[in-house]
């Protein structure tokens, strides 16, 4: 069980609260009808599957309902971090190198 | 389309639908979700002892007030409407009958008598200016207050939320995991509770309190 820190609640609540999302921060293309297949399908069906540090879109979904990130790890599952929706995060894959 | 016509539309700005949902005419008879239950007829015959006394506020007036901290017709508008600040991040106010609770960064429920939520949300739509929303929500939920000594340990079974003093004093609400369900819990008083409960969820709730509270003693009141 974890114990997620909502960065809009500000506090920690219980792991059943929230829902996963899948990756963070994929931008909408903004001429969809100028893109080529490729472009459209990798932002439609393409994600990255990391070993190690990924950034990930929550939403705390019996809570305020908000959708926030989480830096993630996926070998150890620890929670690096939690953050705004419209926030970089702090804590990169290239950092840690 | 006629100049007439026209000139209609143009005075129908702006477009929203607002309803008085408790008329004072005939009409159709509002019914809370337990209803069925029949808690007053409860509150006469139950037990008079008992750890946790369980009282449903039906037909309260529910708005769900959206809008941006950073709008200050909003924020000013409500305080100027209410006499009531807009509560910050997991807490409750409340002034007179009314009572407003912090439900996420851009969204409060206000809970006011059934009767004045007509002309209250009139009065707000009428001080507030720009991106914002109210809704009259009064149907779709239900308040529960759950009090007495043993009203915590209910709530233990219920919700896996920290309800000890120190993280959960009284005027901070959450809204959180109950039972199977979710629920909005504010904390009223040293051992008194208030939960809203969404309509569907209701009669769940009221079954299950039913059965978490039995071996403290169930006392229904009106």
């Amino acid at each position: 069980m974890f114990s997620i820190y909502c960065p809009y609640c500000e506090e920690h609540r219980e792991e059943e609260e929230f829902h996963a999302k899948g990756q963070a921060h994929i931008a909408r293309p903004r001429d969809p009808e100028s893109c080529s297949d490729k472009e459209w399908g990798e932002y439609l069906y393409f994600r990255d599957n990391p070993r190690g540090l990924h950034h990930e879109l929550w939403v705390h979904a019996a809570g305020c309902r908000k959708f926030f990130n989480i830096t993630r790890d996926t070998q150890n599952y620890e929670i690096k971090e939690t953050y705004k929706i419209e926030a970089e995060p702090r804590i990169t894959a290239t950092q840690a190198q | 389309m006629s100049e007439q016509m026209l000139a209609e539309q143009q005075t129908l700005i702006p477009v929203y639908a607002l309803m008085d949902q408790l008329p004072e005419t005939e009409g159709p008879r509002p019914e809370s979700p337990l209803c069925h239950a029949d808690l007053a007829s409860l509150a006469e015959q139950g037990s008079r002892e008992g750890g946790v006394r369980l009282q449903e506020q039906a037909l309260l007036g529910h708005l769900v007030l959206r809008g941006s901290l950073q709008n200050e017709s909003f924020v000013q508008g409500f305080a100027q409407v209410m006499g009531m600040a807009l509560p910050g991040a997991l807490e409750s106010a409340a002034a007179g009958d009314a009572s407003v609770r912090w439900i996420s960064p851009d969204e409060w429920l206000l809970i006011v008598p059934g009767k004045q939520a007509f002309s209250l949300e009139k009065q707000l739509r009428e001080v507030m200016a720009g991106h914002f929303s109210i809704a009259n929500v009064s149907g779709g939920q239900t308040v529960l207050v759950l009090a007495g000594q043993d009203a915590v340990n209910v709530l233990k079974k219920s919700t896996g939320y920290d309800l000890r003093d120190r993280n959960f004093p009284v005027g901070k609400v959450v809204t959180t995991t109950f039972a199977k369900t979710q629920a909005v819990i504010r904390r009223t008083g040293q051992q008194e509770w208030e939960l809203v409960v969404r309509r569907s969820f209701a009669d769940y709730v009221w079954l299950w309190l039913q059965d978490a509270s039995a071996e403290y003693g169930l006392t229904v009141t009106a």
